[in-house]
C-alpha cells in the first residue's frame, strides 16, 4: 500500500511539473491578452523537433538552449505579424486564427521531418537511474525535468515581482489600458511576453520531447490538459497554475491506481445496484477507466463554481 | 471591421432572397444529382456530406452568428442526435414501427433533450467562460463516450441498416440517391425552420443579447433565458443534422461528438461568413468540397487548408458571403478597378507558385520518399534532390512577398477603399 | 443574385473536377492509418502491399490485368474509414485491403456485406491482413471477409502453450487497449490460462483507453504493487512502444508475452532491458527460417532504412493466395475469387498455409519467439534479434467457429 502511494505520488509530481512547464507559458499569455491560444501546444511540439533536429547536429545541451529561443523568436513573429493584425477583428478572430496556426504548424512539422514518430531517444548523458525507490528505478531525465520546472517557476516568479520589467508585465496583466496611458509600450510588452511564453513552451518540447514520443500529433496529445492547468488555475496567477498542474497530475496519476467503482462503494454498503443495469453501468466505470475525464470534470466545475479559478487574479 | 460592424452589414444581406430565388434553388438541389459529373455514386455522397455539413453548420450559427455564444464543444448535440438516431434505426431493425425517413426526428429529439439539460448549466456565463466550459463539456462527452459501451458502442461506434424497417413509405434508402434526397428534404425544412426563428421575437432578442447584454436586460429580458432558448434550438437543429449523418453512414461512433468536429463546424460557419444567414452553407459547402477533392491531388492539402482559413481570418474576416456582397461592384467594368487586380495578381502569383513548389517538394521528401525524387508540380517536371528548384522558388516566393504590399500601396488611390 | 452566382460557378469548377476516373484495371483500395498515432505501421504495410502487388504486375499481371493499389489514410478510426471505403468503392476499387484496427475491421466488414446486398454485380471484396477480433470469423462472419492473420485466440493458445510449460510464470498481469480486440485478448488469456495451468494467479486485468495514453508509468507502478512475474499484452503501435519504455523506465522485471513485441520502434525502446523477457507470438520472425532471406533482402533493396525494417510475411502469403485463387477461377470477378479463394491451400517457405473454407480464416505456423543477443538477424539495429521458442503447425493453430455465413448463389 505504502509503496504504490509512494510511487504514484512521485509519478503525479513529475507528471504535474511537466504540465506546470507547459502551461507557464500560456498563463501568461491568456492572462495578458485574453487569447486563448491553440498554438501553444504547437510550440511544445516545435521545441521537441527542434532540439531533435539541433541535437544530431550539436548535442544536446546546446539544443536545450538554442531550441527554446528559436521558439521565442518564432513566437514574437506570431504576435508581431499574425496577432496583431488580427486583433482588430474581435476577440473570435484571434481564437480562430491561432487555432489555425495549430492545423498550419502541425503539417509544416509533418512536411519537414515526415509523419512517423521520429528517433528522439533519451540523451546517453541523461540516460542513467537516479535512485531506487521500492524497487522501481527512477531515471534521470525525469529528475533533470523537476529541476527545470522548479527553476521556471523560481525565475518566473523573481522576475515577474522583483524586476521593473516585471512589475509592467503584471500591471499589464490587470490594467493594459491604464499601463498604455502612463507611457509604457504595451505593444511590445505584448509582444515580449508572447515570445516568453512560446519559449517555455518550446523549453518544455526540449524534454517533452524524448519523454513523450515526438511525432506530429504531439500537440494534440498534450493541447486539451493545458488550457484545464490555465483555467483551474486561475488567470494571472503562476502559483495557481503551479497548484493546478500538480493537483491534476497527482489526482490522475492516483485516478489509474484506483480499481473500484462507485459501484463497489454501494455495493460494500449494502446498496444493491445489479452491474447489468444501465445505472449499474454508470456506476461501474472504475475509477481507473474514468482517469482521463478527471480534468474536464474538474474545469467544467471550477468553471461553473468559480470561474476565477483557484488563485485568480481576474475573471476570464 | 468591428464585429458590430459586420452584423450590421448582415441585414442588407437578407434582402437578396426572394421567391423566385427560393423556387430557383430547390429547383437546382433536386436536379443537381443528375447532371452529368455529379451522377456517379462518390459525387452524390460528396453533396449529401455537403447537406449534411450545412444543416450543421446553420445550427452552429444559431449560436454564434446570432446570439453571439461562440461554442467549441457544438458536436456533442450533433453526436448525441446521432446516437439516439442510429439507436432508433436499430429498434427499427427489430421491428419497430417508424418509417425509416422520420428517424432524423430522434435524433433532433436527442439534441434537443441534451440542450435542455446542458444549456441549464452552462448558459448562465456568456463570453470566454462560455467558450471554455463548452471545450470542457465536449471533451468530458468524448472520453465518456469509451466508458459507456452500452449506448455509445465504444470503439467500434454503434451500428444500424437503414433497408431494414417494418414500413418505409415507398423510399427504400438503398441507394445515395435516395439519401441525397432524404438529406435535402430535411435541409431545407431545417434551413426555413432556422430562417423563421431569426424573425421571431424570440430570434430578434437572441441579437439584442449579442449586441448588447446589458441594454437588454435594462428593457426588462433575462439574458439567461433567452441565450438558454437559443442554446436549446441550436442543439436540436444539431441533433437532426446528427440524425442525417446516421441515416447517411449508418454507424455513429465516438468521433462524431470529438473535438475535431467541433472545430470543423466552427470553421465552416466562421469561412462562409457568420453574419449572414447563408454563410454557414457556403462555408460547409466549400470546407466538405475541399476535405474532400483536395486530397487526391495533393499530400499537402491541409496545410493548404490551414493556409487559405488563416489567409481568410487575417484578411476576410466576414467570411465568402461578406466578400461576395462586397464584391458585387466588382462585376461592373471600372478601369482602375480591373488595372489594380491585374497588377495584384503577378506577386501573388509568384508567392502562390513559389510556395506551392517548396511545399510540394518538402512533402515529398519527407512524406513518399519512395515514390523518388523526380516529379511534377504546377505542370513542370523538376527533381526535388537538386537545388535549383528550392533556389528558384525561394527567389519567386521572395520576390513575390516583397512587391505585393508596394504594388498594393501604390495602387490604392481612392480613399475609403480598404483592400 | 452574385452569391447564386457564385454558388453555380463553384459547383461547376466541383463538378469539372468530379469527373470521375475510368480504367481497366483491377484497383485495390488500402484504408489504413497513413497519419497519427498509428501511422508508422500503415505506412510500412502500404509499402510491403505495394512491393507485392508490383511483383504480381512484373510477372504479368492478373489474368492479363495490371493491379493497382489506391491508399485512403482512415486513422484507425470507423467511421472514417466508412467515408474512406465508399469513395474507394467509387473510384473503381473491387477489393479492400485493411488490418489496423479490429473497429475498424468490424465496420468495414459489416459494410461491405451491406454494399454487397444492395447492389448485385458491383460486389467487393475484403482482404483483413491483420485485424485479428475473433468475431469476425465467428459470430460477425461474412462470405465477403478474408482473414491472412492468426485470430487473438488462435495466438494466445499457442502462447499459452509455451507458458504452460515455463514453471517459472505464477502470477499473471493482464493489460490491455480497451476495445473488442483488447477485450479479446484478456478474455483468452484468462480462459485459456485457466484450462493450461489452473495454478497461475491473474493479479491484474487491466483496460485502457486506445491510443490515448501518453506516460504508461501509473501502469507499470500497479503492476510492480500486484507483484507479477509476467504481463500479457496486445497493445500495438504506440501503445506497445510506451508501455514497454515505461517499464524499462521503472526497472520492471517481468516477462513480456506480447502479440506485437516486434512492432516498429518497441525492440530499440527495451534494449537490453528485453533479453530473454520479450516475447513475441507472430507468424515468423527474421531468425525463423534460413528460406526466408532472399524475399527479405528484395524488399530491403527496394525500401531501405531503419523505419523500413520487413515486417509483414502474411502479406506475402496473402496476395500470392489472391493470385493463384484468380489463376483458378480465370477470372478477376471477386465474386468468382472469393469462390476460388476458400479451401486454397498453398506452400510457403515456412510451411503449408490454408484459407479454411468454413469461416474464412488462414491457417498458417506460427512462432512464439523471444528477444535474444547474438541472433544471426538482429531488429532494427540494436544488435538484439529474435530466438525461436516454439513453432506450432498450421493445421495445429485451428480452433472451433460458430461462423454460418450466407454464401451467394
Amino acid at each position: 500500500m505504502l509503496e504504490i502511494v509512494t510511487v504514484s505520488l512521485l509519478n503525479g509530481v513529475v507528471y504535474g511539473l511537466l504540465l506546470f512547464m507547459l502551461s507557464s507559458g500560456l498563463t501568461l499569455i491568456f492572462s495578458m491578452m485574453g487569447v486563448l491560444n491553440f498554438a501553444h501546444a504547437s510550440l511544445f511540439m516545435l521545441g521537441a523537433y527542434l532540439s531533435y533536429q539541433l541535437g544530431r547536429w550539436v548535442g544536446f545541451w546546446p539544443a536545450l538552449v538554442v531550441a527554446p529561443l528559436l521558439c521565442a523568436a518564432i513566437g514574437a513573429a506570431i504576435e508581431r505579424w499574425g496577432l496583431r493584425r488580427v486583433h482588430p477583428h474581435g476577440h473570435v478572430a484571434e481564437i480562430l486564427f491561432t487555432f489555425g496556426l495549430a492545423y498550419v504548424i502541425e503539417e509544416l512539422v509533418t512536411m519537414t521531418w515526415g509523419r512517423n514518430a521520429v528517433a528522439n531517444p533519451v540523451p546517453a548523458s541523461i540516460d542513467f537511474s537516479l535512485f531506487t525507490l521500492f524497487g522501481s528505478t527512477f531515471p534521470a531525465y525525469k529528475g533533470l525535468m523537476m529541476a527545470i520546472s522548479v527553476a521556471m517557476f523560481v525565475c518566473l516568479y523573481v522576475a515577474l515581482r522583483r524586476t521593473r520589467i516585471g512589475l509592467i508585465i503584471q500591471a499589464a496583466l490587470t490594467h493594459p489600458r491604464m499601463v498604455s496611458a502612463l507611457g509604457h509600450d504595451v505593444p511590445a510588452v505584448f509582444v515580449l511576453v508572447f515570445a516568453i511564453g512560446s519559449g517555455l513552451a518550446g523549453l518544455a518540447g526540449v524534454i517533452g520531447g524524448f519523454m513523450l514520443l515526438t511525432q506530429p500529433t504531439l500537440a494534440h496529445a498534450v493541447g486539451p490538459i493545458v488550457f484545464v492547468v490555465v483555467v483551474v488555475g486561475g488567470l494571472g496567477s503562476l502559483a495557481g497554475a503551479l497548484i493546478a498542474s500538480m493537483l491534476i497530475g497527482i489526482l490522475q496519476t492516483f485516478a489509474v491506481a484506483v480499481d473500484y467503482s462507485m459501484l463497489d462503494v454501494l455495493n460494500a454498503m449494502g446498496v444493491g445496484v445489479s452491474r447489468a443495469s444501465a445505472l449499474g453501468e454508470v456506476l461501474g466505470i472504475k475509477l481507473a477507466t474514468a482517469a482521463p475525464v478527471v480534468p474536464y470534470l474538474l474545469l467544467v466545475l471550477m468553471l461553473v463554481v468559480r470561474p476565477r479559478g483557484l488563485l485568480g487574479t481576474r475573471d476570464v | 471591421m468591428s464585429e458590430a460592424a459586420i452584423v450590421a452589414h448582415g441585414a442588407a444581406g437578407r434582402r437578396t432572397w426572394n421567391r423566385g430565388a427560393m423556387v430557383a434553388l430547390v429547383g437546382l438541389l433536386l436536379v443537381l444529382p443528375h447532371i452529368p459529373g455529379l451522377a456517379s455514386d462518390f459525387a452524390r455522397s460528396l453533396l449529401t456530406q455537403m447537406g449534411i455539413a450545412a444543416v450543421f453548420a446553420l445550427s452552429f450559427n444559431v449560436l454564434f452568428g446570432q446570439t453571439g455564444l461562440l461554442s467549441f464543444g457544438h458536436a456533442v448535440y450533433f453526436g448525441m442526435g446521432g446516437y439516439a438516431a442510429i439507436h432508433a434505426m436499430r429498434a427499427i431493425n427489430h421491428g419497430f414501427p417508424l418509417p425509416m425517413v422520420l428517424v432524423p426526428l430522434a435524433g433532433a429529439a436527442g439534441g434537443l433533450a441534451c440542450g435542455l439539460v446542458l444549456g441549464a448549466l452552462t448558459t448562465r456565463r456568456a463570453g470566454t467562460i462560455f467558450a471554455l466550459i463548452s471545450l470542457g463539456v465536449g471533451e468530458l462527452f468524448y472520453a465518456a463516450a469509451f466508458m459507456l459501451p452500452r449506448f455509445f458502442g465504444g470503439e467500434e461506434g454503434i451500428s444500424a441498416s437503414r433497408t431494414r424497417g417494418s414500413f418505409d413509405l415507398g423510399i427504400p434508402l438503398a441507394t445515395q440517391l435516395d439519401v441525397y434526397y432524404v438529406v435535402v428534404a430535411w435541409g431545407l425544412v431545417a434551413a426555413a425552420l432556422m430562417y423563421a426563428f431569426q424573425s421571431t421575437p424570440v430570434g430578434r432578442m437572441c441579437n439584442a443579447v449579442r449586441d448588447n447584454p446589458q441594454r437588454a436586460q435594462f428593457v426588462g429580458y433575462s439574458t439567461t433565458r433567452v441565450r438558454f432558448i437559443a442554446f436549446a434550438v441550436a442543439a436540436m437543429f444539431a441533433g437532426l443534422a446528427g440524425g442525417l449523418h446516421a441515416v447517411n453512414y449508418e454507424i455513429v461512433a465516438a468521433d462524431a461528438l470529438g473535438a475535431q468536429r467541433s472545430g470543423a463546424v466552427l470553421i465552416m460557419a466562421y469561412i462562409g461568413g457568420c453574419a449572414y444567414f447563408a454563410g454557414p452553407v457556403l462555408g460547409a459547402i466549400a470546407i466538405t468540397w475541399l476535405s474532400s477533392s483536395l486530397s487526391s491531388y495533393t499530400p499537402a492539402w491541409q496545410l493548404y487548408l490551414g493556409v487559405f482559413f488563416i489567409v481568410m481570418i487575417l484578411y476576410a474576416p466576414e467570411g465568402i458571403a461578406g466578400l461576395l456582397l462586397r464584391h458585387r461592384a466588382a462585376t461592373r467594368p471600372s478601369r482602375g478597378g480591373w488595372a489594380r487586380a491585374a497588377s495584384a495578381s503577378v506577386p501573388l502569383l509568384l508567392i502562390a507558385a513559389g510556395a506551392i513548389v517548396i511545399v510540394e517538394m518538402g512533402y515529398r521528401l519527407s512524406t513518399q520518399a519512395e515514390l523518388g525524387t523526380r516529379m511534377r508540380v504546377l505542370w513542370i517536371g523538376l527533381d526535388a534532390a537538386s537545388a535549383w528548384p528550392w533556389v528558384l522558388a525561394t527567389i519567386a516566393f521572395a520576390v513575390g512577398a516583397i512587391a505585393l504590399p508596394r504594388v498594393l500601396r501604390s495602387s490604392s488611390g481612392a480613399p475609403g477603399e480598404a483592400s | 443574385m452574385s452569391v447564386r452566382t457564385s454558388s453555380a460557378v463553384g459547383l461547376g469548377f466541383a463538378i469539372a473536377c468530379l469527373a470521375g476516373s475510368a480504367g481497366a484495371d483491377v484497383k485495390i483500395a488500402f484504408i489504413d492509418p497513413l497519419s497519427g498515432g498509428a501511422a508508422s505501421t500503415g505506412i510500412l504495410a502500404q509499402k510491403t502491399h505495394q512491393f507485392y502487388i508490383d511483383a504480381i504486375n512484373a510477372a504479368g499481371g492478373l489474368n492479363g490485368e495490371k493491379l493497382e493499389l489506391l491508399s485512403y489514410d482512415n486513422k484507425v478510426n470507423p467511421q472514417e474509414s466508412l467515408i474512406q471505403l465508399k469513395r474507394a468503392i467509387d473510384e473503381g476499387a473491387r477489393y479492400i485491403v485493411q488490418g489496423n484496427g479490429s473497429a475498424v475491421a468490424l465496420a468495414i466488414s459489416d459494410a461491405v456485406q451491406k454494399h454487397n446486398e444492395r447492389n448485385p454485380g458491383k460486389e467487393v471484396v475484403y482482404l483483413n491482413y491483420a485485424a485479428i477480433d475473433p468475431a469476425l470469423t465467428n459470430d460477425k462472419c461474412t462470405f465477403w471477409h478474408f482473414r491472412f492473420d492468426a485470430d487473438a485466440d488462435m495466438k494466445m493458445a499457442a502462447m499459452t502453450d509455451v507458458i504452460a510449460r515455463d514453471a517459472k510464470v505464477k502470477r499473471v498481469y493482464l493489460i490491455n487497449q480497451d476495445y473488442s480486440f483488447g477485450k479479446a485478448v484478456a478474455a483468452a488469456a484468462r480462459r485459456m490460462l485457466g484450462e493450461k495451468r489452473p495454478d497461475v494467479t491473474i493479479v491484474g486485468d487491466e483496460l485502457h483507453p486506445l491510443q490515448k495514453v501518453n506516460d504508461f508509468s501509473p501502469y507499470v507502478a500497479k503492476i510492480k504493487a500486484a507483484a507479477a512475474d509476467t504481463v500479457i499484452t496486445g497493445n500495438w503501435s504506440n501503445d506497445m512502444v510506451l508501455l514497454i519504455k515505461a517499464g524499462k523506465d521503472a526497472g520492471l522485471k517481468v516477462e513480456w508475452e506480447t502479440y506485437y513485441g516486434g512492432s516498429p520502434g518497441t525492440v530499440t525502446a527495451v534494449g537490453e532491458a528485453g533479453v530473454d523477457t520479450l516475447k513475441q507470438v507472430s507468424e515468423w520472425h527474421r531468425n525463423a527460417a534460413p528460406e526466408l532471406d532472399g524475399s527479405v533482402a528484395a524488399f530491403s533493396k527496394r525500401f531501405p532504412g531503419k523505419e523500413n525494417e520487413y515486417a509483414y510475411w502474411r502479406a506475402k502469403t496473402m496476395w500470392e493466395m489472391f493470385a493463384a485463387a484468380a489463376k483458378k477461377a480465370q477470372s478477376n470477378d471477386p465474386v468468382k475469387v472469393a469462390r476460388a479463394l476458400e479451401g486454397l491451400k498453398m506452400p510457403t517457405s515456412l510451411g503449408e498455409v490454408e484459407m479454411r473454407a468454413d469461416n474464412h480464416q488462414l491457417l498458417q505456423p506460427l512462432y512464439v519467439s523471444t528477444l535474444e543477443r547474438n541472433m544471426k538477424y538482429d531488429s532494427e539495429g540494436t544488435g538484439l534479434g529474435w530466438r525461436t521458442d516454439a513453432k506450432v503447425d498450421g493445421k495445429a493453430t485451428a480452433l472451433p467457429t460458430t461462423c454460418k455465413m450466407e454464401r451467394p448463389k
